[in-house]
């Protein structure tokens, strides 16, 4: 009776979401459409790339480890598949759009897995992915904006700022507390931000609702901005949960682990919404999506898994790390964007592309850096774990 | 216990297998369609919650069927 009355409230729930992305969609795009409207673009990407099997078995080895992040942070991998896909001749709105289709699919395996573990917030979830939608919607708006007025390198210059500015505030912060909390005499206590308290107390009539991982009531007219921060960031730099997780956790008061579950259901809902509108435009190769699903869905089943053994700083840790090496990667590109653009003096074309070449392994070296922490991480807890379970037997 | 999750992992997979090469041998019509966008936006959505319900679970079996499970399975 339970089970088919919860079924009917995830219907229900499903159907709401659905609605609403089309809403959103209807609302947005006329300020921005996938091909950039340029019918060039359409023109170009009628052609659908062909692989060869080291493409593939590379694609799978991403998907894996960005998967084996995603489960573990909430997020994390899309940053580089999108450019990986581009280094083997894929279009960029193809890549894009790939990169986002298996993404929604993967964010709902690790939802799912993160909910048998009592992880999971859907309504925080729910509300902020909705929020974000709109965030996605809007950033779109805004880099087609740039690209319109500065072009490609204006468009990746403000990218690379955005990563630059955001990773060094949050990313310096997270990492800062997580080493803070592991040396601290209860590491497994995480307390709750003066922010997240304050924010917590703020009654505004009609507004309130109750949020389980906060154990609390909160506006929705803060979590509005939140997500909506998070669907910009995401729009703009492919990985919203770097803003979504710290906010959860930093200005809602959520636990680490619970804001790292809750984030795949925001990037299920932003992750579906953006696969409508590029399919609508017909920017879907679903053989790629599936390629990079293959890997990642084997990634995120252990990064969840591994959650479960792990005390709660280690989450921010590897989110930490992670975001301070790819502001390193992104900050390197910078001076490259502002020659081009005629701001800085020009560099030799010898010397932007070794700070390209560098900057994309550093950008997969954060991912690896970031799934070999996961994997140390779950081996010493089920090993402990283990050890434990035969002594008391 | 063991060998009912060995069974679950060897059909999922294969079926999880049965969906890949659909999807290859389906390839030319399903990519002509995808391509042509508006209603057909429904493919790609649909292929690929076909594939996160089937080889979601079989991943999700396939560790457990290698000894990896999670330490506890409520509330953290």
């Amino acid at each position: 009776m339970s089970e088919t009355s919860n079924l009917r409230k995830i219907l229900f729930l499903f159907a709401i979401l659905l609605a609403f992305q089309f809403v959103l969609w209807a609302t947005f795009s006329p300020l921005v459409t996938a091909a950039d409207v340029n019918p060039q673009t359409v023109a170009q990407v009628t052609v659908y790339p062909d692989l060869n099997i080291n493409d593939v078995i590379f694609l799978l080895l991403v998907g894996f480890v960005g998967g084996l992040v995603s489960g573990f942070i909430g997020s994390g991998g899309a940053f580089v598949l999108t450019p990986a896909m581009m280094s083997m001749g894929v279009p960029g709105i193809i890549a894009v759009a790939s990169n986002i289709c298996h993404k929604f699919p993967k964010a709902l395996v690790g939802a799912m897995k993160r909910a048998k573990y009592g992880q999971v917030d859907v309504k925080l979830g729910l509300v902020m992915g909705m929020s974000a939608e709109a965030g996605v919607l809007y950033g779109a708006h805004i880099q087609h904006t740039i690209k319109q007025s500065l072009g490609d390198s204006g468009s990746n210059l403000y990218v690379s700022v955005v990563f630059v500015v955001v990773l060094a505030i949050v990313g310096i912060y997270v990492l800062r507390d997580a080493l803070k909390m592991r040396k601290s005499a209860e590491p497994e206590k995480e307390e709750v931000t003066k922010l997240a308290l304050w924010v917590q107390s703020i009654n505004i009539p009609f507004t309130m609702v109750y949020f389980p991982s906060l154990k609390a009531k909160v506006s929705v007219l803060i979590t509005l901005p939140l997500g909506f921060a998070t669907g910009m960031l995401a729009a703009t730099i492919a990985v919203g949960g770097f803003i979504g997780v710290p906010s959860m956790i930093y200005v809602l008061g959520a636990p680490s682990l619970m804001a790292s579950a809750s984030e795949l259901v925001i990037a299920f809902v932003m992750g579906l919404g953006g696969t409508i509108k590029y399919a609508w435009d017909g920017f879907v190769d679903i053989r790629l999506a599936m390629i990079i699903l293959a890997g990642s869905l084997f990634g995120i089943q252990l990064g969840a898994i591994g959650t479960t053994y792990v005390k709660p700083y280690m989450v921010k840790l590897v989110m930490g790390t992670i975001m301070v090496l790819v502001l390193f990667s992104r900050g390197l590109m910078v001076p490259v964007y502002l020659s081009e653009l005629n701001y800085i003096s020009p560099i030799e074309k010898n010397l932007a592309g070794i700070l390209s070449n560098v900057s994309f392994v550093m950008l997969i070296a954060a991912l690896l850096v970031g799934g070999v922490i996961v994997l140390y991480a779950l081996w010493s807890g089920h090993r402990a774990h283990h050890l434990e379970q035969k002594a008391s037997s | 216990m063991k060998q009912r999750v060995l069974l679950y992992t060897i059909v999922l997979g294969i079926m999880s297998a049965g969906l890949y090469f659909l999807l290859w041998w389906l390839e030319k019509p399903i990519m002509s369609y995808s391509q042509q966008g508006k209603w057909y936006f429904i493919i790609p959505i649909a292929i690929a919650f076909a594939f996160s319900l089937v080889h979601g679970a079989f991943t999700g079996y396939f560790w457990e069927a290698l000894g990896i499970q999670a330490k506890s399975t409520k509330e953290k």
